[in-house]
């Protein structure tokens, strides 16, 4: 199910969050949504996921908008992680997973449970309360959660923020998977050296408006980096890919001396 | 529902029905049950079917009804605001529904016909519902609605207090305060009659929000994404409550902590799954209730102890109890 949205405007209280934003992404696509805060990449996110309505513009789902699917068709079609999830009631973390399940009928402890649970490597704490779990647990017991809709649209805000880098790595990888069977995931990404590594495509954005949009290598040029995030990067080749890492702020001593031994 | 989730409902409606028959057995007036039965069906009009029929049974029905619908709506509104101290009381439809009998009591129109407080107490509640309702269907958010039933609760006591003040004499002043607490004594299948209706619509309201109950465990963005609109599971849960513990207070007045502690009663055994829990509550909160009116007839004190007070009597030191031992546990 590809996923498009056209001219998309979002406004709240007469701030204009998202301006005239025109994206498309088709399945097996990976696409980081980045972009300082405050960009309106969560807005623009919340649009895509239904949750919110543009001011104009409209998004549709392979060709369709939200209320030709249908509400609970809608649910099994888009799902969505939003960010720092809580689990309100101490369930036993299956029980969590197994709510993904709503829009198919009921939150039964299924065979897609159990797939989601083991991609997202929580099944040994299958038992435990969510009231006993770690911050980078939980977020990869929301993960699970978020999985076992099996969604061909999966729409993630920070879904590695919090977690150790082993598991930065082991969830950005699970997402790229993801994308590989053949979903659309589109997640909101913080860590530019994570999103250029693993993401086939990334969209820039700066106050509302899309920037850039396109492969990692192409988008995230220097240039365009320090326009956008105020920062320095130092670009590298490591194991035949490209590295990129923010390193200072734009234009201080600390990033020209490194830019000039880069120079020489 | 797998067998094994079949066991606990089934007990507790057992344990209902047990009750049911306790408190139709129990009263002040010595009652051959059998034959006031038998006169009842057979139409014969004896002292024990009239007894039966006038005082014995309305009390039991609206014993079960009336903590059925307290323990469904404390549960419900436990989990729509996913917060374990949410009561029935907090969507201001009782303080409203007290006002209500308050008003009708001091215009007099109860000493003119018999249900006045009852339909005033149903007036008052249908006000503050109807406010509420209002603010839903614009699209208010959980913790604007706890506020404005923190606002109507606050200024329904207000004007009761008022009333009180304003007593033309010690005694009327004494009789409201005595109307005001709950109790179940010298009810009428008139009361069954009145209450019943709006009872039903709200337990049916409300047990058909159970999935998005469990959704919202993962708070509104994700209920939402999982295809449950939160404006409609608001507004069903408000007016489910709303109509429930409206005809609730109406026939019964205020009777406190039976909504906010039968699902703390209910979560070691059932789980804390919200949708899981309202059919469980809503049978513990009636056999609760039934209960604690039994204790209430077996307890010989003249007058007799309003059920209002037992429950509150039992429900809030219990409650402390359960604070204690469940410390850490809630996050």
């Amino acid at each position: 199910m590809s996923l498009a949205a056209q001219s998309v405007t979002v406004t709240r209280d007469k701030t204009m969050l998202v301006r005239d934003v025109s994206l498309a992404v088709s399945p097996g696509t990976f696409l980081a949504l980045l972009g300082p805060n405050g960009a309106g990449k969560t807005s623009l996110l919340r649009v895509l996921a239904g949750l919110e309505d543009p001011a104009s513009g409209q998004v549709s789902y392979a060709g369709r908008t939200r209320s030709q699917i249908g509400r609970r068709a809608f649910g099994r079609s888009v799902a969505y992680l939003p960010q720092d999830g809580r689990v309100h009631w101490p369930l036993p973390v299956e029980e969590v997973v197994a709510l993904g399940r709503l829009p198919h009928g009921g939150a039964l402890v299924d065979a897609a449970v159990r797939r989601a649970m083991d991609a997202a490597e929580v099944t040994h704490l299958a038992k435990r309360s969510a009231g006993t779990l770690s911050g980078g647990e939980r977020a990869r017991v929301l993960l699970a959660r978020a999985l076992a809709v099996e969604a061909p649209i999966l729409l993630a805000d920070e879904p590695s923020a919090t977690l150790d880098p082993l598991h930065q790595i082991e969830v950005m990888t699970l997402l790229r998977e993801t994308a590989r069977r053949g979903a659309v995931v589109v997640a909101v990404i913080h860590d530019l050296p994570a999103a250029a590594r693993f993401c086939d495509r990334v969209a820039l954005m700066k106050d509302g408006s899309l920037i850039a949009e396109g492969a990692p290598r192409q988008v995230l040029d220097e240039k365009r980096v320090a326009e956008t995030f105020s920062v320095d990067v130092v670009r590298f080749e490591h194991a035949g890919e490209s590295v990129v890492l923010p390193w200072s702020r734009h234009g201080s001593a600390n990033s020209r001396q490194e830019a000039s031994k880069h120079e020489r | 529902m797998t067998p094994k989730r079949l066991i606990l409902p089934l007990a507790l409606a057992c344990l209902v029905v047990g009750l049911f028959c306790v408190s139709v057995a129990v009263g002040y007036a010595p009652l051959d049950i059998g034959a006031a039965f038998d006169d009842l069906l057979s139409g014969r009009p004896s002292l024990s079917a009239l007894v039966l029929a006038e005082l014995r049974l309305p009390r039991a029905i609206l014993g079960a009804a009336v903590g059925f619908s307290l323990g469904i709506t404390g549960a419900a509104l436990q989990g729509l605001m996913r917060n374990p101290l949410a009561d029935p009381g907090v969507v201001g439809v009782s303080g409203a529904a007290a006002l209500g009998a308050v008003i009708a009591f001091y215009f007099g129109f109860s000493s003119t016909f018999a249900m006045a407080l009852p339909i005033g107490r149903l007036a008052g509640a249908a006000a503050a519902t109807a406010v509420l309702l209002i603010l839903a269907a614009r699209g208010a958010g959980t913790v604007v609605l706890i506020l404005a039933g923190v606002a109507l609760s606050s200024l329904a006591g207000a004007l009761t207090a008022l009333a009180l003040n304003l007593a033309p004499s010690p005694y009327a002043a004494l009789e409201l305060v005595f109307w005001l607490m709950g109790s179940l004594s010298d009810r009428s299948m008139v009361h069954v009659a009145l209450a019943l209706p709006f009872m039903t619509i709200g337990w049916a309201l409300v047990l058909g929000t159970g999935s998005a109950l469990d959704a919202l465990t993962l708070g509104e963005e994700a209920a939402e994404s999982l295809g449950f609109p939160l404006r409609r599971v608001r507004l069903r849960v408000i007016a489910g409550t709303a109509a429930a513990v409206g005809a609730s207070v109406a026939v019964a007045g205020a009777i406190g902590f039976v909504g906010l502690v039968v699902p703390h009663l209910m979560r070691p055994l059932v789980g804390h799954r919200p949708g899981r829990l309202l059919l469980a509550s809503g049978l513990a909160g009636a056999a609760l209730t039934l209960g604690a009116d039994i204790v209430v007839r077996l307890i010989p004190t003249r007058p007799e102890l309003k059920l209002g007070v037992v429950t509150a009597l039992i429900g809030a030191p219990f409650f402390l109890f359960l604070l204690i031992r469940l410390k850490g546990m809630e996050r």
